[in-house]
């Protein structure tokens, strides 16, 4: 739980990847890592990124089409 | 007697019951996955965790390139094709529905067909002419207001006959239904678009022409399925949706309970990027170069019947054959003990085929080419052929 990330909410691993080469392919750095327990109770993982990219990082998911949670800081 | 890989004496011709040899690629990133890798992927955070996740998700990519499906997340793995086969039927046929199907069908299709069939489900099995095609216009025809899915054999395990799915798939456009293609036979075979041959559902194995190891295989969707109408043959752990009791309704996690076969899946993976680097189009063309001479010198030899399309683009490399006044059982047993060539004989778990082609029940040899056979397996097999059809 820290406030020097933010984290993206996805439904599956499967969209956690995919949704990291668009990150990455667009200059957002981004890195799976476990759902923080205070954002979520699913045991899966989410990905975390620098909260100055939130705003570049909302324009990839809605660019992708990805039906995903979304951004969480 | 030898049963060592690569033992000289050996001829492999049962690559259409599994392909063998394998790519090295295969075994090496299989080794490599135990190795360094390990964990399960999708269910934990860290990095070996992440890293098999990667290695899976990679594998859809693949498999994704390979068939031009439209999205990565659409492919579900599965242990086999048989499995994807019955998911595919079993999860979107509902009593009081209909089904068409061919005469050309392996069991994988027909068993499920039939149970459905029992449970209310109407099916059609369409006649195919002799050398095992299924004319688009008798599918049309069948086609009732209740009809829900055409499933068909893309490329005949028995005698290699392709079935062109682009004409069947318009006709399930027209008429809004849903095509299900099995490419068990085909799949790195014979060059498969999803999108340009307007296939909605692709049920594949791995172990085949794709190259990989045993228990592989999936289904894929097209965008023409709507998900939420798909009922998984299993429920359970996905690694996701976990605060919830209900499986999860997205793909692929819908149909991919409990932990994969990763390592299987590592190997597939290495052996789809080894046939897409390969290309299946020059598979195929190295597959046909050995069934023309193959099939022209079987026909010349008196004493043998060949069944199946003639060399061409209407077929694979799967051979079926007679040698006249020989059971099947006694030849297969002398190819292998007296010139070391296997290949299988019998009905091939596809009796319905074998009744199109008139060798029911007493079934047929078969010789499944691949693209680790060469020219002198051929002059071998050839060589023995005669001499067992000389000596009848």
């Amino acid at each position: 739980m820290s406030a020097d990330f933010a984290y993206i909410l996805v439904y599956s691993t499967g969209q956690a990847l995919r949704l990291e080469k668009l990150l990455l392919a667009a200059g957002v750095d981004c890195k799976p890592v476990p759902v923080p327990r205070h954002l979520s109770s699913d045991c899966g993982i989410c990905l975390r990124i620098a909260p100055e990219d939130g705003e570049a990082t909302q324009k990839v998911v809605a660019a992708s089409g990805l039906d995903v949670p979304g951004l969480k800081e | 007697m030898s049963t060592e890989r690569n033992d000289p004496e050996l001829v492999y011709l049962d690559n259409a019951a599994t392909s063998w040899p394998k790519p090295p690629c295969v075994a090496e990133a299989m080794r490599r996955f135990l190795d360094k890798t390990g964990a399960n992927p999708g269910r934990s955070g860290h990095r070996l965790s992440i890293a098999a996740s990667r290695m899976v998700y990679s594998a859809r990519e693949a498999i994704a390139e390979l068939f031009n499906a439209p999205d990565p997340l659409r492919v579900a793995f599965g242990l086999n094709v048989t499995d994807s086969l019955n998911q595919a039927l079993h999860g979107l046929l509902h009593p009081g529905q209909h089904v068409i199907t061919s005469g050309m069908e392996h069991n994988s299709v027909m068993r499920p067909l039939r149970v459905l069939e029992a449970r209310g489900v109407a099916m059609t099995v369409l006649p195919c002419a002799a050398d095992g095609s299924l004319d688009p216009a008798d599918v049309e025809a069948a086609i009732r207001p209740e009809t829900r899915m055409i499933v068909v054999n893309h490329a005949s395990n028995v005698c290699g006959t392709i079935q062109p799915l682009k004409p069947l798939g318009e006709i399930a456009r027209r008429h809004n239904l849903l095509l299900l293609a099995d490419t068990a036979q085909s799949a790195g075979a014979v060059p498969i678009d999803m999108q340009a041959d307007l296939i909605d559902l692709l049920a594949f194995t791995g172990h085949k022409s794709l190259y990989g190891p045993t228990g592989t295989g999936g289904l894929v969707l097209g965008e023409r399925v709507d998900e939420a109408e798909l009922i998984p043959l299993r429920q359970g752990g996905t690694g996701s949706h976990s605060e919830h009791d209900e499986h999860p309704p997205f793909l692929p996690d819908l149909l991919e309970s409990g932990t994969p076969n990763t390592v299987g899946l590592a190997g597939l993976g290495a052996s789809v990027r080894w046939v897409l680097q390969k290309g299946v189009a020059a598979i195929r063309d190295e597959e046909q170069a050995l069934v023309s001479p193959l099939l022209a010198g079987l026909q010349e030899t008196p004493g043998v019947k060949v069944y199946g399309p003639g060399a061409g683009k209407g077929r694979t490399a799967t051979i079926s054959l007679n040698i006249e006044d020989m059971a099947t059982s006694e030849a297969g047993l002398r190819l292998d003990e007296e010139f070391g060539i296997l290949c299988r004989v019998g009905l091939h778990c596809a009796p319905a085929a074998h009744r199109t082609l008139g060798t029911f029940p007493a079934g047929a040899l078969r010789f499944g080419l691949g693209i680790f056979n060469t020219p002198q397996d051929v002059t071998r097999v050839l060589a023995a052929v005669r001499i067992l059809a000389g000596g009848r």
